[in-house]
C-alpha cells in the first residue's frame, strides 16, 4: 500500500486548495445537518405533543381541533365511558377543551401578528397532560380571569410573564404561571379553565376532549366503542398520533426542502471534488510515475487517491458539524398550516443527525474522487515520467 | 556597429545565503547576420546570457543593447512588445501550448501585431514552409514527432521575422537524425534569410555548424573565436 | 477577438473539468434564483392588495365569525362604496391530500369589488344565479380535470357533511397573489346549510378614496366597539402581508441558505479555476517569452473565468427563469404568482460577476506577476 503519509503529506502541500474544497464540503454539509434539524426538531416538538396513553376526542370529519365541535352533553357522556382512567380521587381523567387562535403581536417586532392557541382545560388536565410542569407561579384558580402560559411564549411575545397581564378577546388575563411540557407544541400554548373561556369565545361547546385511557393498550377497543355510539358522532384518535400527523404536512415540506437544496447542493461539491482531485492527480503525474515504477499495484495507487478525497472530505463533514452545531437549541417558529398556530420550536442536532453529515461528506469526497483516481490509477509509467 | 552588444555586464543571483556571481564585467558583440554557438559546462552561464539577450532578465550592472536598443533599461511592458517583433526563442523541450494545432501556434506572435487575418495566414504559412512543415498545420503538438514539434516551435520563433533568433539547447532532446534536420534548418535560415542566431548548446556537432563559437566558463569567454565577425572582449 | 480562440482553446483543454465547473456554477445560481424567488413572492404576495380595499375581521381572532348584520351597518358609512363578505370553507376533496381553499363568498358583491377575478360574463351569471354553483380557479381544472357543468363533492371540515357545488365557471386571476387555486361558492348556500346563523367569515369594505382607509378603518371599530363581536379593521395589504409573516424565520432561512449555497460553490468553483491556472505556470510563462504582456494575460485569465461563470449563470438563471413558468409551479399553494424576478436575475448576474472576480482575480493576477526566469527553469 502507498503510505497513508505519503496522501497527508500532498494535502498539506497544497493548503489553501485544500482548505477551499473542505470549505466548500463543510458548507454543504452545514446547509444539511441545518435544515435537517430544523425539520427535525418542528418534528419532535409535535411528536412530543400527545400521549400514547391518551385518547383525542373530536368531531366526525374534523381534521384539526380548531375544526372541530362538541357540546357539553358529549362531554359528560364520555367523561362516564368505562375506558377512561379515574384519577386518585375517584373522578375521571379527562379534558374537556376550549381551543381557539388568537392574534399576539411579536415581542421583537409588533407588525408581525401570530395566531396563539389559547385553550380552555379542565382542572385534569394538568394530571391528564403528564408532561406539563409549572415553572413559575400557581396554576390558575377555578372561576378567575388567570392564565399560564407556555414557556416558548414568553420570550416571543409581551405581557406573558408571572404577574403581567394578557389582553384578548375584550377582557385582561392575569398570567399567574408559566409552564414547560418536555419542548412540545404546548409551550407555545396560553391555557386557562375551559369555564373561563367557553362565554368569551364560541359559546357552550368544546372543541375537544382528551382522556386518560385505563388501558392504554386497549386503544384500539375504546376507538371501536366510542365511535360506535349512536348518541354522539366523533372521531377518536390516539394522542400521540394526532399531533404527529398534524406536523407531517410542514415537516414534510421542510425535510423535502432540506433534500432538494443539499442534493443540488452535493453534486456542486463533487464537481468540485473532482475537479480538484483531476487537477492533483495532473499535477502529481511524475509522482505517480514514480510510484509505479516503484513497483505499486494502480489499486493502491486508486485507493490511495480515494483515501485523500475521502480525507479532504472527511475535514469538511467535520468543519460543517462545526458551522452546523452553534444553532442547536436556537428557538424559531412558524405557522403549522395543519392547525394554523404558531409553533415555537428548537432546531434539534442528534448525534446520528452529525454522523449522517459525516457519512454523507465522506460519500461526496469518495464520489468526487473516483474518477481522477481511477486516472491516476490507469496512468502508464512513460506518460506520467514525460 | 555590432546587433548584440554586451557591455560590462554583471549577474548575480541570491541563492538561500549564498551569492552566486555568474557574470563579473562580461563584454560581448553579436554581428547581424552571425551564426553563433555558446558553448560550456553547466553553470557556465550561457542560459542567463540568452534570457539577457531576449529581456527575460536583468543584469545585475552593465548594459545589454540589442538593434541600438538597450534592452537592459527598458520596462516589463516594452520588453514584451520589444519581444514579440524582436526575438525568435527557441526552448529545448519545445514549449508548444498543447491545445493549440501547430498552425495556432505559429500564429501567436502575429496575434500580438496589428495584421489582418489574411495577412497572418499567409505568413504562418509560409513560416510552416520553411521548416517543412506545410502539411503538419492542423496537428495538435501530441501528434507530431520530437523533431517535427521543435521544427514548429523554429517556425514560431521566425513568423514574426525577428530581429535574433535565440535558440536554447534546440538539440537537447531530440534524435541525431531530427539534429541534424533541425542544425540543417538553422543554417539555411542564417544563409538564405540573413537571420541572426544565436545557440545555446553543449554538443560539439551542434556547434560546428555555426560560424563562430563562444566557450563561457565560470562567466567569462576563455578562448578567441574561430571567426573574425565577432570579437569577445575579456577582463 | 483574434484571442477568443486562445481562451476557448484553454477551456476546452479538460472539457470535463470546464463542463463541471460550469455546471456547479448553474446550480449554485439556480439554486441562488430559486430560493430568492421564495422571497420575493411571499414578499409580491404581501404587497398585493387593492389600495382601496379594506379587511374587517373579528377582534378576538380570525377564526371568530362576524354577524351578517353588519353588512347594511358598513355600507352606510360615509366613503364606503361596496362591501362584501367572506366565510373560510375548510373542505377536503377525495382523500384530502390534494388540498385547495375554498370561500363562500357573496357573489354579487365580491366579484364587483375584486375585478382582479376575470371570467366570462355568461359564467359569471350562471353562478351568481346558481345557489349551489361555484367557480374555481384554472390551476383546479389542470389539478383534478373538471369541466363546467360537473359537480363536485367537498367533505367540510368545519361545518360537518358533504357539500355538492356545480362548477359554473373558470376564473384566470390578473393579479398572482389572488390565487388561481381556489373554489367560492355562494355564502347564501352557505348559511342556509349551517342554520341560517348570519355569520361572515370577514369583510371587504370598498372605500371611494384610499387615502381616506385609516380614518374609515377607525370609524368602522369604533362603531363596533362595545357590541358583542367587536372588529378589527386595516388596509387589505396589512390582512395579506400578516398571513407572510405567519412564515415566521423561514423567509430569512430561505436567504441565508441561497448565500452559503452560493459561497460554498464559488470556493469549489474558484479553486478549481486556481488549480487549473498552477499547472500553466509554463504556458505562462512560454507565451510571455513570445511577447505576450503583462496585462494581456491578467486580461486572458480573466475572461476565461468570465466564460465560465457567465455562462453557469446564463444557464442557471434562465433556467429557473423558464422551468418555474413551464411547470407551473406555485410551492403547493403556498406561493401563488411564484415568479423570478428581474430583480433577482440581475443580482444573480452580478453574484456570476463576482464569481468571476473572485475566481480569476488571483490566478490572473499570478499570471501578470509571474517571472519568468524561474518559471522556465521549472519547465526546462
Amino acid at each position: 500500500m502507498v503510505p497513508i503519509t505519503y496522501n497527508v503529506r500532498s494535502v498539506v502541500q497544497r493548503p489553501l486548495s485544500t482548505a477551499l474544497t473542505a470549505l466548500g464540503v463543510g458548507l454543504v454539509v452545514a446547509v444539511f445537518i441545518g435544515m435537517l434539524a430544523l425539520a427535525n426538531g418542528f418534528r419532535a416538538a409535535l411528536a412530543r405533543t400527545g400521549s400514547d396513553t391518551n385518547a383525542l376526542v373530536l368531531r366526525k370529519g374534523a381534521d384539526s381541533e380548531l375544526s372541530s365541535g362538541l357540546g357539553r352533553d358529549v362531554a359528560s357522556m364520555i367523561a362516564a365511558d368505562p375506558h377512561v382512567a379515574t384519577g386518585s380521587d375517584g373522578r375521571p381523567l379527562l379534558s374537556p377543551e376550549v381551543y381557539v387562535l388568537i392574534p399576539l403581536a411579536k415581542a421583537f417586532d409588533t407588525t408581525q401578528i401570530a395566531n396563539v392557541v389559547v385553550r380552555g382545560v379542565s382542572d385534569q388536565a394538568w394530571t391528564v397532560r403528564h408532561n406539563v410542569r409549572i415553572t413559575a407561579g400557581q396554576r390558575p384558580a377555578s372561576g378567575r380571569a388567570e392564565v399560564c402560559v407556555g414557556n416558548r411564549l414568553t420570550q416571543r411575545f409581551p405581557h406573558t410573564r408571572v404577574g403581567e397581564t394578557l389582553r384578548f378577546a375584550g377582557r385582561d388575563w392575569t398570567v399567574v404561571c408559566n409552564f414547560s411540557a418536555a419542548g412540545s407544541a404546548f409551550e407555545s400554548e396560553i391555557w386557562g379553565e375551559n369555564e373561563q373561556f367557553m362565554p368569551v369565545f364560541r359559546g357552550q361547546v368544546f372543541q375537544s376532549i382528551s382522556f386518560r385511557l385505563k388501558d392504554p393498550a386497549a386503544f384500539e377497543e375504546a376507538q371501536r366503542s366510542l365511535q360506535a355510539d349512536k348518541r354522539f358522532t366523533v372521531d377518536v384518535h390516539r394522542e400521540s398520533t394526532f399531533y404527529a400527523q398534524q406536523s407531517q404536512l410542514l415537516s414534510n415540506i421542510l425535510s423535502f426542502l432540506a433534500i432538494v437544496i443539499t442534493s443540488i447542493m452535493a453534486v456542486g461539491a463533487v464537481f468540485g471534488a473532482i475537479n480538484t482531485m483531476y487537477a492533483a492527480v495532473a499535477s502529481r503525474a511524475p509522482e505517480i510515475g514514480v510510484l509505479l515504477t516503484l513497483g505499486f499495484k494502480p489499486w493502491t495507487i486508486l485507493v490511495s487517491f480515494l483515501a485523500e478525497s475521502a480525507f479532504i472530505a472527511l475535514i469538511g463533514g467535520l468543519l460543517g458539524c462545526l458551522f452546523a452545531l452553534p444553532i442547536n437549541g436556537i428557538v424559531t417558529g412558524t405557522t403549522n398550516w395543519s392547525s394554523f398556530s404558531e409553533v415555537a420550536f428548537s432546531f434539534r442536532i442528534t448525534p446520528l443527525l452529525l454522523g449522517v453529515g459525516i457519512a454523507f461528506a465522506v460519500l461526496m469526497g469518495v464520489i468526487g474522487g473516483f474518477f481522477p483516481a481511477l486516472r491516476a490509477a490507469r496512468l502508464q509509467v512513460v506518460q506520467a515520467l514525460r | 556597429m555590432a546587433l548584440v552588444e554586451i557591455r560590462d555586464v554583471y549577474k548575480s543571483f541570491q541563492r538561500e545565503e549564498q551569492r552566486i556571481d555568474v557574470f563579473t564585467g562580461l563584454t560581448l558583440d553579436i554581428d547581424s547576420g552571425s551564426f553563433t554557438a555558446l558553448m560550456g559546462p553547466s553553470g557556465s552561464g550561457k542560459s542567463t546570457l540568452l534570457n539577457l539577450i531576449a529581456g527575460l532578465d536583468k543584469p545585475t550592472r552593465g548594459t545589454v543593447t540589442v538593434g541600438g536598443k538597450v534592452v537592459s533599461a527598458m520596462s516589463a511592458g516594452q520588453l514584451a512588445a520589444w519581444r514579440a517583433s524582436n526575438v525568435g526563442f527557441v526552448f529545448q523541450s519545445f514549449n508548444l501550448l498543447p491545445v493549440l494545432t501547430a498552425y495556432q501556434n505559429v500564429e501567436l506572435p502575429l496575434l500580438l501585431t496589428r495584421l489582418s487575418k489574411k495577412d497572418r495566414d499567409e505568413r504562418v504559412k509560409i513560416a510552416l514552409d520553411v521548416v517543412g512543415l506545410g502539411d503538419r498545420a492542423h496537428h495538435y503538438p501530441r501528434q507530431l514527432s520530437g523533431g517535427q514539434e521543435q521544427r514548429t516551435a523554429i517556425a514560431r520563433a521566425i513568423v514574426a521575422d525577428p530581429t535574433v533568433m535565440l535558440l536554447d539547447e534546440p538539440t537537447g532532446q531530440l534524435d541525431a537524425r531530427s539534429s541534424q534536420e533541425v542544425l540543417t534548418l538553422l543554417q539555411r535560415l542564417n544563409n538564405e534569410f540573413n537571420k541572426t542566431i544565436v545557440i545555446v548548446t553543449h554538443d560539439a556537432h551542434a556547434a560546428e555548424r555555426a560560424k563562430t563559437t563562444l566557450h563561457l566558463e565560470k562567466g567569462d569567454l576563455i578562448e578567441k573565436p574561430r571567426g573574425a565577425a565577432a570579437v569577445g572582449g575579456m577582463r | 477577438m483574434k484571442f477568443l480562440r486562445l481562451v476557448v482553446a484553454n477551456l476546452l483543454r479538460h472539457k470535463l473539468r470546464t463542463v463541471l465547473t460550469i455546471a456547479s456554477v448553474a446550480l449554485a445560481l439556480f439554486l441562488f434564483a430559486s430560493l430568492r424567488s421564495v422571497t420575493t413572492t411571499l414578499a409580491a404576495t404581501a404587497q398585493f392588495g387593492g389600495a382601496r380595499r379594506l379587511v374587517t375581521l373579528n377582534a378576538t381572532g380570525l377564526v371568530f365569525p362576524l354577524p351578517l348584520s353588519y353588512v347594511n351597518r358598513i355600507k352606510a358609512m360615509p366613503g364606503v362604496t361596496n362591501v362584501s363578505w367572506a366565510n373560510w370553507f375548510g373542505g377536503k376533496y377525495g382523500d384530502g391530500k390534494s388540498f385547495f381553499a375554498s370561500f363562500a363568498v357573496d357573489p354579487e358583491s365580491y366579484l364587483a369589488i375584486y375585478p382582479e377575478i376575470s371570467l366570462p360574463a355568461a359564467e359569471r351569471q350562471a353562478f351568481a344565479q346558481d345557489r349551489t354553483g361555484a367557480l374555481i380557479g384554472k390551476r383546479l381544472i389542470t389539478r383534478f380535470g373538471w369541466k363546467v357543468g360537473q359537480n363536485v363533492t367537498l367533505q367540510g371540515t368545519i361545518f360537518p357533511g358533504d357539500w355538492t357545488f356545480t362548477i359554473r365557471g373558470v376564473y384566470t386571476p390578473t393579479d398572482p397573489a389572488i390565487g388561481d387555486d381556489v373554489l367560492i361558492f355562494q355564502h347564501d348556500y352557505f348559511d342556509e346549510r349551517i342554520g341560517r346563523a348570519g355569520i361572515a367569515g370577514w369583510y371587504i369594505v370598498e372605500i371611494a378614496d384610499a387615502s381616506q382607509a385609516p380614518a374609515i378603518a377607525k370609524s368602522i371599530d369604533d362603531m363596533f366597539r362595545n357590541s358583542s363581536a367587536p372588529t378589527k379593521t386595516g388596509t387589505e395589504r396589512e390582512f395579506q402581508a400578516s398571513f407572510a409573516t405567519m412564515w415566521g424565520n423561514v423567509s430569512f432561512l430561505m436567504s441565508t441558505i441561497g448565500l452559503a449555497v452560493v459561497f460554498a460553490i464559488l470556493l469549489v468553483t474558484a479553486n478549481a479555476m486556481m488549480m487549473s491556472a498552477r499547472e500553466r505556470t509554463g504556458e505562462v510563462a512560454v507565451l510571455k517569452t513570445v511577447g505576450f504582456s503583462d496585462r494581456l494575460l491578467f486580461t486572458l485569465v480573466l475572461v476565461e473565468a468570465g466564460v465560465l461563470a457567465l455562462t453557469g449563470a446564463v444557464i442557471g438563471l434562465g433556467g429557473a427563469k423558464l422551468l418555474y413558468p413551464a411547470i407551473n409551479f406555485n410551492g403547493a399553494g403556498f406561493l401563488p404568482g411564484f415568479k423570478v424576478t428581474t430583480s433577482t436575475l440581475i443580482i444573480g448576474t452580478l453574484v456570476a460577476v463576482g464569481l468571476m472576480l473572485a475566481s480569476g482575480l488571483v490566478p490572473a493576477i499570478r499570471a501578470a506577476r509571474l517571472p519568468v526566469v524561474q518559471a522556465l527553469r521549472k519547465v526546462e
